[in-house]
């Protein structure tokens, strides 16, 4: 880092913190509570957006009850608690990942955060496999959408919101794993220390929303139709 | 550092009870409680909510209001804008006048 | 209490001439550039929207005119809306002037992100240029408000791309917001406590968390429409038992509350104006600042008074047409907190203040008018008429267009360093006092009297106001042509003015014009309150001058 060659009088630990500050800020902590409070305000559009499609199927499994029981029957259950489980510990690991970059334990963040972004990779894959047998199954929402039982197409609304909601959920687990690798490599180069390492919090915030928003997925989506006769 | 230090034992704790509330909500979905299902499963997925929030989030350590307020902020518009909307839905078809 | 300090300033170079060459501009992470930016960007979407208007204008010369034929007559109507809502009046006063003066306003050196503040002009350039393509690729014919099945299923325009545009754009939108929201927590100078903050700065936070919590709405109903047409999924099908009055709700949810963000960054200047030119504080302050944060909560919950003949419940129309009166009541709280404002100070016809008189009055109307459309009985009577045409071009060109040209006249000076002919500037504003009233009273006739909306021709007992109509939106252009004219040569030939010309009270007017790129040498330390016009001089530099610039 050509930098830091510059300042030699400073300690490596002044160094990176002069370069980490950027001038329009007073100091490192300022610079810090915004970039906190700006993931905080970013994750409130990301409630409503995701809030727009929960408004979308609240109110198509409400005029249709028996047709999202029916499909949420065609769900691949073991799948979907897999990954619930997969993304609960993924966000241990970048919990414990933050809790490394405090104490600048630079190993332990890289290897947290490595660990979670594998178990996101996981998620993705397990998702992948789940379409890809939906999509053997005819029960992809276009011309191909075959249904045996009542209400064809109100059936197929419930795979629509299915594919919705989750494929959107997939985009930004897709972003999050992205933004973990960046953060992994920055890690790795020792660009973190206790008193900055704002991008590993707030890629954390990010991803633990990504989280939350697969908690609520999974009982809409998978756990509907269980006692359907 | 501004936030005290959490321990590591807190965030596996809370990853434990994680891990139980989704074992409950999927097997009580195999539970027929009727019209209490749905409440049910919504109750535990806003705990299991909670819990992230507050402890892997660290809106429990945070000192800053502005934060919470933005936690609540964002939790309360997506409500209006639910009940709102199925404040609609639901009251349709009271009158029986077509289209109202 | 302490009197403002008059800040010194070491850096002789300013913001404009810092750095010169394209990529200093287009790589810039300077605020006051990126408001530059941005104002070329929608001065140049103003007139695309415009050209729309005049092709609507003309076609409604006639009542059976065929200068254009019905299709591009939809057309027309559709992208006039689309450019001048998300491409010239949403962006308008918060990317220009709230970019440009927010963190003067406050104390601090730039906005909290600045590089993201760069992305966001880039990302609505992105969108800006889906759109123009969008034009170019046959267009839009949906309304504004692309409402399903008619956009999903019916049409055969390029409503993927104008979808997505739109999309795109809002993201423009939320990350300038989030910005700003952080800036204002964050970057306030020490002792400028909120309740010392200038009410425009309070007005671009709540249209900022408005922004940050509707946007989202118009992002996946545009993604909505979007992922219906490209995968023939049916959401909103009723032919698979999809619901059209979802998308509307969606829709809505984001679509009333952008009104409020189209307006209450206009009412933000208008503060800062008519305190200036009736050397007085602000009549009311917290009642001001409340208002503005009452307007912003209430606006969400009045979205479905868009849906009254849609097919809601009956309940719910009435909840909402509650709700939307109670709206109603803190921009009237605004209206009298500005004329009791007025009141007993020494006022001052400048061009700004002409359009901050002319923004109240033409605000009022269009409020008022809004209040005949949430009573449900008149509404059924005249939604969907030129009723409601006139009602949002009260507000949203009476409203905040003339609130714009009015912050924009008044911050010229600090922006440029330049003043413009006065003169001119009050002649270009009677002008387009003039043009809007006759393009558009007419239009609150027309439509008591029956004419609809969005048709390319109409019974014929209308032409005659048709035609006061599109005469009075030839002078309204005019109007609009001469600012851009005098403007543009102020920057050459126009007085060049000291930090303070309009001497008014604010951080903004300490610093040079133009200010320089890091803003304050120093952080400023502010002892005193806002708008303590009881402490400045009662009379305006400018105006104590001989000449005024080029006159």
């Amino acid at each position: 880092m050509p930098e830091i060659s510059q300042s030699a009088a400073l300690s490596f630990r002044e160094a990176i913190d002069r370069h980490s500050l950027h001038e329009h800020f007073a100091d490192l902590p300022q610079q810090r509570e915004a970039a906190k409070l700006g993931m905080w305000v970013f994750l409130a559009t990301e409630v409503m957006f995701f809030g727009g499609m929960i408004l979308g199927y609240i109110a198509y499994r409400n005029a249709y009850p028996a047709a999202f029981q029916a499909g949420s029957v065609h769900m691949l259950f073991v799948a979907g608690t897999l990954n619930t489980a997969l993304l609960i510990t993924a966000s241990l690991f970048v919990a414990l990942a933050v809790h490394a970059a405090r104490e600048g334990r630079r190993k332990a963040l890289v290897w947290c955060l490595a660990i979670s972004m594998f178990l996101g990779v996981c998620f993705l894959g397990v998702k992948g496999y789940e379409y890809y047998q939906h999509y053997l199954d005819h029960k992809v929402p276009t011309r191909t959408f075959q249904w045996d039982g009542p209400d064809p197409r109100h059936a197929e609304m419930f795979f629509v919101l299915y594919f919705f909601l989750t494929g959107f959920h997939a985009l930004h687990m897709i972003i999050g794993v992205s933004i973990l690798a960046f953060i992994i490599y920055f890690a790795q180069r020792g660009r973190y220390t206790p008193e900055y390492h704002n991008p590993v919090e707030n890629a954390a915030l990010y991803w633990h929303f990504v989280d939350i928003v697969w908690i609520f997925l999974y009982p809409m989506l998978y756990l509907v139709g269980h006692t359907h006769v | 550092m501004a936030e005290k230090t959490v321990r590591i034992s807190t965030y596996i704790w809370i990853w434990a009870v994680l891990m139980c509330l989704t074992a409950l909500t999927a097997g009580i979905s195999f539970v027929n409680l009727h019209r209490w299902s749905t409440v049910v499963a919504f109750v535990i997925a806003t705990t299991k909510a909670g819990l992230v929030v507050t402890f892997f989030m660290h809106l429990w350590y945070e000192k800053e209001k502005t934060i919470w307020i933005w936690a609540v902020v964002s939790a309360l518009w997506l409500t209006i804008m639910l009940v709102f909307t199925m404040g609609d839905y639901l009251t349709r078809g009271f009158l029986q006048v077509p289209g109202k | 209490m302490a009197t403002s300090p008059q800040l010194e300033t070491v850096e002789s170079a300013d913001y404009l001439n810092a750095e010169y060459g394209v990529k200093s501009w287009l790589l810039t992470t300077d605020h006051k550039r990126i408001a530059i930016l941005y104002l070329a960007s929608i001065t140049f979407m103003f007139f695309i929207g415009a050209l729309f208007a005049l092709v609507i204008r003309l076609e409604l010369l006639v009542p059976d005119g065929t200068l254009v034929q019905a299709d591009t007559y939809n057309k027309m109507f559709t992208m006039h809306g689309l450019v001048m809502i998300f491409f010239f009046l949403i962006p308008s006063i918060p990317t220009v002037l709230g970019n440009f003066l927010i963190p003067l306003m406050i104390g601090a050196k730039d906005v909290a992100f600045p590089k993201l503040n760069l992305m966001s002009w880039y990302i609505f350039i992105v969108g800006a240029g889906m759109f123009i393509y969008t034009i170019l690729t046959g267009g839009l014919d949906t309304g504004w408000t692309f409402y399903t099945p008619l956009s999903t299923s019916f049409v055969s325009s390029s409503v993927v791309i104008g979808a997505l545009s739109i999309f795109v754009v809002g993201f423009s939108s939320i990350l300038t917001s989030l910005n700003f929201i952080v800036t204002v927590h964050k970057l306030r100078a020490p002792g400028m406590t909120w309740g010392r903050l200038p009410l425009f700065v309070w007005a671009s936070y709540a249209t900022s968390v408005i922004i940050v919590l509707g946007t989202p709405l118009i992002a996946i109903s545009m993604a909505l429409v979007a992922l219906e047409r490209i995968f023939g999924i049916g959401f909103f099908d009723p032919l698979l038992g999809g619901d059209p009055l979802l998308f509307q709700h969606l829709f809505w949810f984001y679509s009333h509350p952008a009104v409020y963000v189209m307006i209450l960054p206009g009412m933000g200047i208008i503060s800062e104006i008519i305190t200036c030119f009736s050397r007085k504080g602000v009549f009311g302050y917290w009642s001001m600042a409340l208002a503005i944060l009452a307007i912003a909560v209430f606006g969400f919950l009045v979205w479905a008074h868009h849906m009254f003949v849609a097919g809601i419940s009956v309940y719910s129309a009435l909840v909402f047409s509650f709700l939307s009166y109670f709206v109603a009541v803190p921009s009237a709280i605004k209206v009298f907190n500005w004329t009791a404002t007025m009141y007993r100070g020494s006022l001052y016809l400048t061009t700004p203040m002409l359009y901050a008189l002319a923004f109240i009055g033409l605000f009022t109307i269009g409020g008022m008018t809004g209040l005949f459309l949430a009573s449900l009985g008149f509404d059924v009577h005249v939604t969907d008429s030129y009723f409601v045409v006139a009602h949002f071009h009260y507000i949203m060109v009476g409203g905040m267009v003339t609130a714009f040209l009015g912050g924009m006249h008044f911050y010229w000076p600090k922006i440029s360093g330049r003043m413009y002919p006065e003169s001119w500037g009050q002649v270009a504003a009677a002008v387009i006092f003039i043009g809007f009233n006759l393009t558009f009273f007419p239009q609150f006739i027309l439509g008591y009297l029956g004419m609809n909306r969005r048709y390319w021709h109409y019974a014929p007992q209308f032409q005659v106001l048709n035609v006061l109509s599109t005469a009075g939106a030839s002078i309204l252009g005019i109007g609009y042509l001469l600012p851009l004219g005098y403007f543009a040569w102020s920057l050459r030939y126009g007085r060049r003015v000291g930090d303070n010309p309009w001497t008014a009270a604010g951080l903004e007017w300490k610093t040079p014009s133009p200010p320089p790129t890091h803003n304050f040498p120093e952080t400023p330390v502010v002892t005193w309150e806002a708008y303590n016009y009881a402490e400045l001089p009662k009379d305006i530099e400018i105006l104590r001058e001989e000449t005024f610039a080029g006159d």
